[in-house]
């Protein structure tokens, strides 16, 4: 039973009652909901596009020169015959962790999350912006497409990494690629506006559209961490946009910002991105400790261990997040004095982190666990994200660098956090959400067999990639079998093509769940996982307004399960009153509308 | 004020991405074939000359002591090393019995009719790349003419054309039997081509409106041909003794000798 | 079947990999804390008819614990860390009777000066070799790093060695190589469509071996 509010007094006039055309509810819609479904699946597409970019260097990798299969369809500048050339290889690393990056990870966690969650866990009826919301989507998907046509200029696409360092990427002459690199700086200055423009509406939802009740410390820790990543986004995203800007004015109006003939420094450039960079990176961690959190704490049946120990941790890792950046240039030629201090930063960082860890540990135990899909989801990335942030020691360890910087270990660190961690999150948090969003239930033994396999693929693929790194593999080498050195290894390079080419195949499955269910999938029953959260106290799909014209009391914290004030079930809502619960006062002056 | 904040923006746009070197001449289409025999070396540009007119042809020579060619010491490239029984050395100065001059390139540089076109033949000039040197090291081509560049190793080459009147390029050919095509839109003498996983390589190409030149042989000579009657004025180019020129009259089908010494310093 | 780092061909090998042992220890108790934490709960706490979950918000002296170990352990590798990153990192602890060498970086070769006859680099008897580093064993060297073009990263695995070449900087690398023979150079730092293929070799030589060598090219050059 839940209790709400009477409706405040509106003097804005409610837009909600105008009935709406198609275009306007669901193409230029300001409801967040609808919004974070389109962030969805775009989305989704350019992490098809990644995935498609990988396989392509899987390839090159596992079979250095030989003709790939279907690479017929690629034009001569890139693979005649079906050979991947070593500028269009170098294209591929680049792009394919450009697409990741920024057009899958974050805004799979960010744009998707961040909206759809964010009013639904606080009781609001939207964002406090909604207009730049709808913004914020549009603009993201202009970023992804003129970032996309790069690939289509005579000349190609950026191919200086997707760390785009200086003078590669600021002089034509030297990296081949002309339209397609300034095209980057307009994609990322674009994309930023989108962030910022999210961020400031999640920042300001949070503050001040809580329900009442909903004080600070009852909030999900997938909102504390949205609300933490969105801080650090509005923070963050505008130095790449200055950065990207001074890239492009270098190649195109005679500016000399990184041109060390002419008085610039290359070294700007990586100080500049990595200071983005570095928070860039919590973006792409916290929503999904923050997700997974609320999912293992359903799946245990037990509040999260230790809440407000694991606030501290996300807004520590926040913190120290922007102190770090340096440890990804101990080997730029800086001087090594500040490599000490970066080291002992990125040290400490492992601390919060670890926290996290445990009390993920200590809500399991001794819970009654419920092994449902976004729950095995969850404990693959408590599982996985352990290991690479573990192996981030070996490289904070400034000595123990030395020999791993810039080879394939650091590439084992980069996607055991971004896929072992983000996107295991990503697919709990999208089986677990799905009914909220579309009034469907994913197909739940498909889920779990894409779960094994997945878990499967994905460990044959990545871990090796510690072992060629430490044999000396090194990045972005098109490639391996030039050396001597590494021929021996070169087995382990066919190992991992095999696994990826199983791992990318596995991810059909999830993709055909995801899209089978939209139309054919079980109809979703009310709460479906039996979750304290407030969203599914409303209907699946969730309704437009959410409980406008009403908001939701809340009466507790969020992870009150197998609490001894109910002993009749293993959950308590945050909105539901028990006879002992008096209502609350409304906390903030607009009262959630 | 929507549409005026967006024509500013789109205008801006356009103006940083839409700036000097984007205009795009000509596409240059890439050859499909992957050839896997290995080819021979590529014979020096034939001009098309037309079956009437006058020829200019001469003995190319130098004074003083030629400098020595350094060697090249391909160690590090096992397979084009094993290519040779004797120690290869780079091409600077080719001086033949006499003092004759190799690898230069003389071409008419004026005289010719203003508005007289030439169709550029459809055969193309073959570059290999063999025993990582280019071959040939010197050569002309007509601009739409179609410059084939071969790779004969089994190692990556690159092929970077610096060039100022005609766009530049950078192709990669990682593999043997590997076989791009590119043309050349404008004259320009010379663009330089350069290997940069190989320093040594070096070719030198001339591009040509016209017909009118050629690359001294071993023995310094050189012929060019089909001339209309007219006073031309030659040049011939040394990629390290600098430029020499000449004026000669053509009045029918006779051959006028032209021969050009250069000084090495 | 190796599974490891190179073989240790400097002396910098030594604490480097002593060190990547001891935190893979560490690491690896870390895992197998965690890992088997987590099959070991998903099998004992799996959820059974009737059960009920233990309802506690969490034990500060648990988060105590659980912090105070990782940070004690991070401080400690910190210091230890530091010790060797200066030695082999700092300016002033390049070893003062190093041999010195110019390696210069660009699309895509390393261009490696000799000092000649005279020992110092930058006077006339100084000669040039492409893509060939050859050092004496069991004598400090150091590379002085430059660039043409873009970044470049001078790396040897088998020395532990690795250095960015930063166009506009000059930055010099040490390192003493304890084992004579043939070594590859690879680049570290992504420089173009040619980046895979800027290998070089270092030779370390006897001191015989070395010495002839360098009156071989004062001589006339390669053979």
């Amino acid at each position: 039973m839940t209790s709400v509010a009477h409706a405040k007094h509106d003097a804005h006039g409610d837009a909600h009652h105008a009935p709406m055309s198609f275009w306007q509810k669901y193409i230029f819609s300001t409801d967040h909901k609808i919004i974070g479904i389109q962030f969805l699946f775009v989305s989704l597409f350019f992490l098809l596009v990644g995935g498609l970019l990988a396989m392509q260097i899987r390839w090159q990798l596992g079979f250095p020169g030989q003709p790939m299969p279907g690479g017929g369809i690629l034009p001569e500048t890139m693979a005649p015959g079906g050979v991947i050339l070593p500028e269009y290889y170098i294209q591929l690393v680049t792009m394919h962790g450009t697409f990741m990056v920024f057009f899958a990870i974050m805004p799979l966690l960010v744009g998707v999350y961040a909206n759809f969650l964010i009013p639904l866990k606080l009781g609001a009826h939207d964002m406090a912006f909604p207009r730049i919301n709808m913004w914020s989507f549009w603009l993201a998907l202009l970023a992804g497409l003129i970032m996309l046509s790069g690939f289509f200029m005579p000349d190609g696409a950026p191919r200086c990494g997707w760390t785009m360092y200086v003078p590669c990427s600021a002089r034509p002459d030297l990296s081949g690629v002309t339209t397609a690199q300034k095209l980057w700086s307009i994609s990322i200055v674009v994309l930023g506006l989108s962030s910022v423009m999210g961020s400031v509406n999640y920042i300001t939802t949070v503050i001040n559209h809580r329900a009442p009740g909903m004080t600070w410390f009852r909030m999900p820790l997938s909102v504390w961490a949205l609300f933490i990543t969105a801080i650090l986004g509005v923070l963050a995203l505008p130095v790449l946009q200055g950065a990207a800007i001074m890239l492009l004015f270098d190649q195109s109006i005679g500016t000399h910002f990184f041109d060390p003939g002419a008085g610039g420094q290359p070294l700007l450039w990586q100080h500049l991105f990595w200071f983005f960079g570095h928070p860039e990176v919590y973006i792409l961690i916290l929503p999904a400790m923050g997700m997974v959190s609320d999912i293992i704490a359903n799946g245990s049946r037990k509040p999260i261990f230790g809440y407000h120990s694991m606030v501290f941790a996300i807004i520590g890792i926040a913190f120290l997040g922007w102190i770090v950046w340096g440890h990804h240039m101990f080997m730029s030629g800086m001087n090594p004095t500040l490599g000490s201090t970066f080291m002992v930063s990125t040290l400490l960082i492992a601390v919060p982190s670890a926290v996290k860890v445990f009390n993920w540990l200590g809500t399991m135990w001794r819970g009654q666990l419920h092994f449902h899909v976004p729950m095995l989801n969850a404990i693959g990335f408590v599982s996985m994200f352990t290991i690479g942030g573990l192996s981030g020691i070996f490289m904070a360890a400034t000595p123990v660098d030395i020999p791993i910087h810039d080879t394939q270990f650091i590439v084992a660190h980069i996607h055991y956090v971004l896929f072992g961690g983000s996107l295991f999150a990503l697919f709990a948090a999208i089986t677990f959400w799905y009914p909220k969003m579309f009034g469907r239930m994913m197909n739940e033994p498909l889920g779990k067999v894409h779960f094994w396999l997945t878990l499967i693929t994905y460990n044959m693929t990545f871990f090796p990639m510690h072992i060629i790194g430490m044999g000396g593999q090194m990045r972005r080498i098109y490639d391996p079998t030039i050396y001597d050195f590494l021929k021996p290894q070169q087995y382990l390079n066919v190992f991992i093509s095999y696994s990826a080419f199983a791992l990318f195949a596995v991810q059909f499955l999830f993709a055909f769940n995801f899209l089978w269910s939209l139309k054919f999938g079980k109809k979703a029953p009310l709460n479906p996982w039996n979750d304290n959260g407030l969203e599914w106290s409303l209907p699946n799909p969730a309704p437009h307004g959410n409980w406008a014209p009403a908001t939701p009391n809340v009466y507790r914290g969020p992870y009150e399960y197998s609490s001894p004030e109910a002993t009749d079930t293993d959950f308590l809502p945050q909105t539901r009153k028990l006879p002992t619960d008096r209502d609350p006062v409304p906390a903030t002056l607009s009262g959630g509308h | 004020m929507k549409v005026r904040i967006f024509s500013v923006v789109g205008a801006m746009l356009m103006l940083t991405v839409c700036s000097k070197g984007d205009q795009r001449t000509a596409a240059n289409a890439a050859s499909r074939t992957v050839d896997t025999t290995a080819p021979a070396a590529a014979p020096a540009a034939a001009a098309t000359t037309s079956a009437a007119g006058g020829t200019i042809s001469g003995k190319i020579k130098f004074t003083g002591t030629a400098p020595r060619n350094p060697a090249i010491d391909m160690s590090e490239e096992a397979a084009c090393k094993a290519k040779y029984k004797t120690t290869p050395t780079e091409e600077n100065v080719v001086a033949g019995p006499a003092n004759a001059l190799a690898n230069v390139f003389v071409y008419v540089k004026a005289g010719v009719p203003a508005g007289q076109t030439f169709t550029a033949p459809t055969t193309p000039v073959v570059l290999n790349q063999d025993g990582c040197r280019y071959h040939p090291h010197v050569f002309g081509i007509m601009v739409n003419q179609p410059l084939e560049i071969k790779n004969s190793d089994p190692l990556l080459h690159n092929i970077k054309a610096i060039a100022k009147k005609n766009r530049p390029f950078n192709i990669s050919q990682p593999n043997a039997g590997m076989q791009t095509s590119r043309t050349f839109n404008a004259p320009e003498v010379m663009v330089n081509l350069e290997c940069n996983v190989h320093g040594w390589m070096k070719a030198f190409v001339g591009v040509r409106p016209d017909p009118f030149f050629a690359v001294s042989g071993a023995d310094g000579s050189f012929t060019i041909s089909g001339l209309p009657p007219g006073t031309y004025t030659i040049e011939a180019w040394h990629e390290k003794l600098g430029t020499q020129t000449a004026t000669v009259t053509i009045a029918g089908t006779e051959t006028k000798t032209a021969n050009l010494t250069f000084a090495a310093h | 079947m190796r599974w490891w780092l190179p073989d240790a061909g400097s002396t910098f090998a030594g604490p480097i990999d002593t060190m990547f042992t001891v935190i893979l220890i560490l690491t690896g108790i870390a895992l197998v804390i965690v890992e088997v934490g987590v099959i070991a709960f998903m099998i004992r706490y799996r959820a059974r008819p009737g059960g009920r979950a233990f309802y506690t918000h969490g034990s500060t002296r648990a988060e105590v614990i659980w912090t105070a170990i990782p940070a004690v352990t991070m401080i400690v590798l910190g210091l230890v860390s530091n010790h060797y990153w200066v030695l082999m990192k700092d300016k002033k602890s390049i070893p003062a009777n190093a041999t010195h060498f110019g390696v210069h970086a660009k699309q895509f070769e390393w261009q490696v000066t000799y000092a000649g006859a005279d020992g110092k680099l930058g006077t006339d008897d100084d000669f040039t070799v492409r893509n060939q580093l050859h050092i004496p064993v069991n004598q400090p060297v150091a590379v002085e790093l430059s660039s043409e073009d873009v970044i470049h990263s001078f790396f040897v695995p088998e020395f532990r060695v690795k250095q960015d070449a930063v166009p506009g900087m000059h930055i010099t690398a040490w390192f003493q190589a304890t084992k004579t023979g043939e070594f590859e150079i690879g680049c570290a730092e992504l420089c173009g469509m040619g980046h895979y293929k800027m290998r070089a070799r270092v030779f370390v030589h006897t001191p015989e071996e070395y010495n002839a060598w360098l009156t071989q090219q004062a001589s006339g050059g390669a053979e």
